[in-house]
């Protein structure tokens, strides 16, 4: 399933929604907030969405990674809103019988999930100065 | 032929046009004629093919055609993760 959350996301508590009798690995992937990036210091991120779209485009990358892979189940929940430095951005978890499939299956959506879901991402950074990730001349505009 | 479209900015774009959303009557038969007919207002020096559209809430191609009373969304590059 594919969710997005304006709460703080907490991996311990997902995985076991991925348990399964046939499962011999579980894989996941964090990405966390980081205190710079291209060589500025960044103080925080904000996340916005258009979450029926994200959801729904979320849903068909799982989909498409259980038609690639003989996994057993996936899942990703994306934050949204503020996000303080080391806050966990996005959270995904694939089980399945063998590791090869569980690695190979995270992967892709974690990828997939970063080019193709309407999210985008606005750094704030200490300086006082923001901008929108990916898109430095349009918000250069704003 | 003019259409009567709902548009709906995001992200760098909203900000760049300072609302959310326009009804708008535009001579536009694709979502591609959407985008560059609009460009000054959503700020797109990013080319079109790093942004993105879906029309009445479904991903679209830039080919696809709009009709009277579709609601356009425009997607500036996205960074998700």
């Amino acid at each position: 399933m594919m969710r997005l959350t304006g709460e703080i996301i907490r991996p311990d508590e997902l995985r076991s929604s991925l348990t399964d009798p046939g499962a011999g690995a579980y894989a996941s992937f964090e990405g966390w907030i980081r205190n710079q990036n291209e060589g500025q210091a960044v103080l925080r991120l904000e996340y916005e969405s258009y979450e029926p779209l994200a959801v729904k485009e979320g849903e068909r990358v799982l989909k498409e990674a259980a038609e690639k892979f003989p996994i057993l189940k996936a899942e990703c929940l994306h934050r949204v809103g503020l996000l303080e430095i080391g806050e966990c951005a996005v959270w995904v978890g694939v089980s399945s019988p063998h590791r090869d499939e569980a690695f190979e299956a995270c992967r892709y959506i974690i990828d997939q999930v970063k080019v193709r879901l309407p999210i985008w991402k606005k750094e704030h950074y200490v300086d006082g100065n923001s901008g929108w990730v990916n898109c430095e001349r349009c918000a250069a505009h704003g | 032929m003019s259409k009567t479209l709902t548009v709906r900015y995001f992200a760098a774009f909203r900000e760049r046009a300072g609302i959310d959303e326009e009804i708008i009557t535009l001579a536009a038969d694709t979502a591609r004629d959407v985008f560059e007919l609009l460009k000054t207002r959503h700020g797109s020096s990013e080319p079109l093919r790093h942004c993105k559209v879906a029309i009445n809430d479904e991903m679209a191609d830039w080919d696809a055609p709009v009709n009277d009373g579709d609601t356009i969304l425009l997607f500036p590059p996205v960074a998700g993760g």
